[in-house]
């Protein structure tokens, strides 16, 4: 970053899937987020511009985009952590439709994880049973616990390249909560959540990129929670506890 | 998983039989007749084989416009292909000429 550089040239993506590029330039200001840039040039250079936020204190995931081509939370990003040149490159995140210019659908992200059953099925106990006793230190409860902090930002979905190949595949998020449950001894899901988990576009097409592990802003490790998912499915497989018709029905 | 003992082996004692040199004479003297060796590598090319198919299929859905299940003929007969090769090499190493 040079030190007397006082313009940012910013290239922005206009459009749908189909669309151009635009550049504005915007003040370069001292301990600037690249969400600082974009709200700059939607508020003093061109309203049309539409783009996610809210929180902005890293605490939602609203703000995922694509910054100089890796997912980010822009609201995390100083400028001067990826703006060597004074250029920046906001795009949508990947492996999305674009809805219009930084804002993108994640109806299909979400349903994945109705997909890979990523909800909670409760129990017979109802709400004059005792508590569950669950203990925090029990191997399985440290599985999850390690995975459960997940909001569904989409930054590890927009970073996978098996999911830009594949598009099918049911992604790191989906997957990664999917682990938490199988771990979640009150969830009685049980062989259903594998199944869903085992086909073709399950966990194992996973092929250990590790891109999702790597660009989580949360520090989640979906590739570890994916390898648990491989151990766990090939077990249930092995001893033949794995619904075959549901899992061959999988994509 | 099963793979990954095969290959450990396989790589381990090919490093330990290396040492001081090998001749083929040497290693067909040793690996003709012998059924031990035989189950060993026959186990070990139909898991190769599965495998390689497994993989072809998945790498021909992702990078082909190949559909899935078209990718899955042309993985199994890659992997029917190399079993057959496979098997015939077992074969020739270990019970052909011999017995």
């Amino acid at each position: 970053m040079s030190e007397g550089a006082t313009q940012l040239q910013v290239s922005v993506w206009r459009g749908t899937g189909t669309g151009a590029w635009q550049t504005f330039q915007v003040p370069r200001r001292s301990n600037q987020t690249v969400l600082d840039v974009a709200t700059y040039i939607q508020r003093h250079l061109d309203p049309t511009l539409s783009y996610r936020y809210a929180c902005r204190v890293g605490m939602c995931g609203s703000c995922a985009m694509s910054v100089n081509g890796v997912a980010r939370w822009t609201c995390r990003t100083h400028v001067s952590r990826v703006c060597a040149d004074g250029r920046l490159e906001l795009a949508p995140l990947a492996n999305m439709p674009v809805v219009k210019d930084l804002v993108v659908d994640m109806q299909g992200f979400f349903d994945k994880w109705r997909d890979a059953q990523g909800r909670f099925v409760r129990g017979p106990a109802g709400r004059h049973d005792p508590v569950a006793r669950v203990r925090p230190d029990s191997p399985a409860r440290q599985q999850a616990d390690a995975g459960i902090e997940c909001i569904g930002c989409g930054v590890c979905y927009a970073s996978c390249d098996v999911v830009t190949w594949r598009p099918e595949f049911l992604g790191p998020a989906a997957l990664n909560r999917a682990w938490t449950l199988v771990n979640d001894e009150r969830d009685t899901a049980g062989a259903a959540r594998l199944a869903a988990v085992a086909g073709d576009a399950g966990c194992h097409a996973c092929h250990t990129q590790g891109s999702c592990t790597l660009r989580c802003p949360k520090q989640l490790t979906p590739t570890a929670s994916i390898a648990g998912l491989k151990r766990t499915v090939a077990r249930a497989a092995v001893r033949g506890e794995l619904d075959d018709e549901a899992a061959r029905g999988q994509a | 998983m099963a793979m990954a003992i095969f290959v450990a082996v396989h790589l381990g004692v090919m490093i330990w039989a290396m040492q001081g040199g090998l001749t083929a004479a040497e290693i067909l003297g040793r690996t003709q007749g012998s059924v031990a060796w035989m189950l060993f590598y026959g186990v070990f090319v139909l898991l190769a084989a599965v495998h390689a198919g497994i993989g072809l299929r998945n790498i021909l859905v992702e990078w082909t416009p190949l559909a899935p299940r078209p990718a899955g003929w042309a993985g199994n007969a890659a992997a029917a292909v190399l079993l057959a090769m496979g098997w015939r090499a077992v074969w020739a190493v270990t019970w052909a000429g011999a017995a």
